[in-house]
């Protein structure tokens, strides 16, 4: 469970309806690709990531990251559930994908510097406080069923 | 992860650009540091920590010096940061796993100011370079 204050849920809420999830998703995930070169081990259907234009204007990457970044905005809606918004897909990430859940804290960092950059002064070092918050509980929640 | 030509050609540029600011930034990323990673603020029990304060500011000048530093000596970063490496490790004892988290707080303070240039391949050097930065403060260690 992610304890926000009133403040950093408004923070968080304020800035989250103004994100283009679709856009952030696929510049989200392109920089991990991109800044972590060695996630790109669970990506080897997804055709040339030989470069940084390659992987940012990959449409495999942009429409996974679409994918990623909506379920990351479910969970926004249930701070307080995010093990039970996320059981399914923890099982998925552990039994099916063996993702490394090392990996989603490394998603959720990249997914702050986006925001950073995307909302520059309104990112202020509360909201990046509250989104740090957030990023973690997602993390955590997505580890919780790993066996 | 070796830092390659353009890695070290990208972050020098940056650093032009960051002028006589890297001070400001420094003290910015520690105050997001403090914020976002509140139990960095074990080590400055000492400190006024309120925003604006100038033992942050004085704090954020010398972190800023110590990287302007180590973009002088990207081929060096251990020797670079010996004496400081010792600091931290036999002094200060600071646990190793805090220099990620300023590092991040750089990184986001970066992004935040200067959008245009925090593009992804800009963005992997800089990541680069202050995980080596970070090896480098973490070498004296044990």
């Amino acid at each position: 469970m992610v304890h926000l204050t009133a403040d950093e849920k408004s923070l968080v809420s304020g800035l989250w309806s103004k994100v283009n999830v679709d856009e952030v998703g696929g510049e989200a995930l392109g920089r991990l690709l991109v800044v972590y070169p060695w996630t790109q081990r669970f990506f080897d259907s997804f055709g040339d990531l030989s470069s940084p234009d390659a992987v940012m204007g990959n449409p495999k990457v942009k429409a996974h990251g679409k994918k990623v970044l909506n379920s990351f905005s479910d969970g926004l809606k249930n701070l307080d559930n995010l093990k039970g918004t996320f059981a399914k897909l923890s099982e998925l990430h552990c039994d099916k994908l063996h993702v490394d859940p090392e990996n989603f804290k490394l998603l959720g960092n990249v997914l702050v510097c986006v925001l950073a950059r995307h909302f520059g002064k309104q990112f202020t070092p509360q909201a990046q406080g509250a989104f740090q918050k957030v990023v973690a509980g997602v993390a955590n929640a997505l580890a919780h069923k790993y066996h | 992860m070796v830092l390659s030509a353009a890695d070290r050609a990208a972050v020098r540029a940056l650093w032009r650009k960051l002028g006589n600011n890297v001070g400001i930034y420094a003290t910015e990323a520690l105050e997001r540091t403090f914020t976002a990673f509140p139990t960095t603020k074990t080590y400055f029990a000492h400190f006024d920590l309120s925003p604006g304060s100038a033992q942050v500011k004085a704090h954020g000048k010398k972190v800023a010096d110590a990287l302007t530093t180590a973009v002088a000596h990207m081929d060096d970063l251990p020797g670079a940061l010996s004496a400081l490496s010792d600091l931290h490790a036999h002094q200060l004892r600071v646990d190793p796993v805090n220099f990620k988290f300023l590092g991040h707080c750089l990184l986001v303070t970066l992004a935040r100011h200067y959008p245009g240039d925090f593009g992804p391949a800009m963005h992997a050097s800089l990541d680069k370079f202050l995980s080596h930065v970070i090896s480098a403060l973490a070498s004296s260690y044990g």
